[in-house]
């Protein structure tokens, strides 16, 4: 007939709410950025000494038709433009999950326009799509302050735990370590800081777990700080707490590389990707830059304002959930125990 | 003009229609069911079973609070983005005044609508018609239901209670109000979604970003903070 079709752009718009940062972002085409806004409660929470849910979700109240305004007007668009509305379904804290889920229910309904679920650390993966495009077979290293996981993918949208935490977070240690040395919380930052400056010379374990075994275990390396600290006070001496702070890097570091590395080997990936809001460790980025430096796979770390929770990647991902055809009705609730492999069709 | 109004305050779950001249839909359940899923479902089906669609819409109305912290937050975070999306006026009236507003236009006296808030407490106020219209006389606030039946008898009128909680606190409320205190019948114990549209109609719409709920209390965490705090600064 002679006729062509234009290609149309896709534009989608990302909502996260999962924890403490109320966020709004619209992705064009799966990859490029076109606003991204994001409202942190840290310092409200700093007082707690951790984030405290409910005055999360009070915030997230506060923030998100300012966040949802700032994005549309960055991006100047209309919700007519708009093709998709992802929301961060789960995990996360429930009543922080629910007024995001609960927005981007009204806006579809409002407009009309499509609404897609996404779990959040498949968001986290794809913050890596923002940077460069996705490789596959791939692996993806997610460390956060709930997430420790290293997770396969064949394809786009399909996802496969090979490993994974039985104990706490690699980021929840690293809280519970700053504590013990008494600093300020989030504590994460604070220990990578002191660690570039010591000396990893205090013995600290590593959980290798049994053979083969791509699971993680952060636990026992948290006690052995504690008991480390309580012993040096019994006996009066003093240890230096970049050293301590150093050595527990180490060892974290140590199993985080260690393990990655096996299974980019054994997996036989073309490209690795950092993902979660630890991947701002320098030790961790330093650590895996040398490591992948030898050998011939592509190695991806976000930006740090991409690695930190925003909507940016949740409407990265979306963009390729919505091509895939997955939608969520008006009856979508949060859910604070979502598994990722949802995605997986 | 299409007003609709949104209590998810408690858990009835109340959506309404109205226009200046009727109420075109009103649907009302009382069931321990989660909010989150049902909501939306509920708006759809209404506005579709009355041959509107969103944008026919002219202002919403919601229930501000008191209430369950999650369940408010519900009902006002999607009446904010409604509101904002649309580009139409928000309103938010107290949870408590739309009980108070069914059962008091016709009632000679103070109406004392509550909500259990544990611990022998409840969220309450007075209102009372007056020339037709309803006034605050005590605004919204959590005290020992003990405690409020104690105040209640220094008015010289009868008070009417009305709120699905009632069983919990109607014995304390009569060992200390006697025949004062009247209360509510079965059928009138839910709050209404189009007494809720007809309270918000005239009101003057609100600042939407700024819009929040009405916890009356601060988080449990902020109080202990505070207290802590305080205990710092004294010693
Ligand atoms: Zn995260």
């Amino acid at each position: 007939m002679g006729e062509f079709i234009m290609e149309k752009d896709q534009y989608i718009l990302g909502i996260e709410t999962s924890c403490d940062e109320t966020a709004v972002a619209i992705i064009k085409n799966g990859r490029e950025i076109v606003a991204n806004v994001v409202a942190s409660q840290i310092e409200s929470h700093k007082r707690f000494g951790g984030v405290v849910p409910e005055i999360a979700s009070r915030h997230h109240v506060e923030q998100l038709t300012i966040v949802l305004e700032e994005a549309m007007s960055q991006a100047t668009l209309e919700f007519k433009d708009i093709d998709g509305i992802a929301v961060t379904e789960g995990p996360g804290l429930v009543g922080a999950l629910l007024i995001g889920v609960n927005a981007a229910k009204a806006l579809s309904f409002a407009h009309q326009i499509p609404l897609v679920p996404v779990h959040h650390i498949a968001g986290h993966i794809y913050a890596n799509r923002l940077v460069t495009e996705m490789k596959f077979p791939l692996l993806s290293l997610v460390v956060s302050g709930g997430h420790t996981e290293l997770v396969y993918m064949k394809e786009h949208g399909h996802f496969e735990v090979i490993g994974e935490t039985r104990d706490d977070a690699a980021g929840e240690a690293y809280d519970k370590v700053a504590r013990t040395l008494n600093m300020p919380y989030p504590g994460g930052p604070h220990i990578d800081r002191l660690a570039q400056v010591g000396e990893p010379i205090i013995n600290l374990p590593r959980a290798w777990l049994e053979e083969g075994s791509y699971d993680f275990s952060f636990s026992g390396l948290k006690s052995a700080v504690i008991n480390t600290v309580h012993n040096a006070e019994q006996r009066g001496e003093t240890i230096k707490p970049e050293d301590l702070a150093a050595s527990f890097q180490e060892s974290v570091i140590d199993v985080l590389v260690t393990k990655t590395l096996k299974a980019t080997e054994e997996y036989k990936v073309n490209q690795v990707l950092l993902a979660g809001g630890v991947a701002a460790n320098k030790g961790l980025r330093n650590r895996l830059e040398e490591a992948f430096g030898e050998i011939n796979v592509e190695l991806v770390i976000p930006p740090l304002s991409l690695c930190t929770d925003n909507a940016a990647m949740i409407a990265a991902a979306g963009s390729i959930f919505f091509e895939k055809g997955q939608r969520a009705g008006l009856n979508l609730n949060a859910n604070p125990g979502l598994d990722i492999t949802i995605h997986n069709q | 003009m299409k007003v609709l109004a949104i209590d998810t305050s408690n858990y009835p779950l109340g959506i309404a229609i109205i226009d200046e001249e009727k109420v075109i839909g009103e649907y009302v359940t009382n069931v321990k069911k989660n909010h989150s899923i049902r909501v939306m479902p509920a708006i759809e089906m209404l506005l579709k079973d009355c041959d509107l669609t969103p944008n026919d819409l002219t202002k919403i109305v919601v229930a501000q609070g008191p209430g369950s912290y999650t369940g408010v937050r519900i009902g006002v975070t999607i009446a904010k983005t409604l509101s904002w999306t649309l580009k139409i006026p928000l309103v938010g009236v107290s949870s408590l005044e739309i009980l108070a507003a069914a059962v008091g236009r016709y009632f000679p006296g103070g109406v004392s609508p509550l909500f259990d808030a544990r611990r022998g407490q409840i969220y309450t106020g007075l209102y009372q018609y007056e020339n037709g219209k309803i006034k605050t006389v005590e605004k919204d606030q959590i005290l020992q239901s003990k405690d409020w039946a104690k105040q209640l008898t220094n008015l010289s009128q009868p008070v009417l209670f009305v709120g699905n909680d009632i069983p919990l606190h109607k014995e304390i409320i009569v060992e200390e109000m006697g025949e004062q205190a009247k209360f509510a019948e079965l059928t009138e114990l839910n709050p209404r979604p189009s007494e809720l549209a007809f309270l918000g109609m005239h009101r003057e719409g609100e600042e939407v970003h700024t819009f929040v709920p009405n916890y009356i209390r601060l988080a449990e965490a902020e109080t202990k903070w505070i207290e802590a705090n305080q205990a710092k600064d004294s010693n």
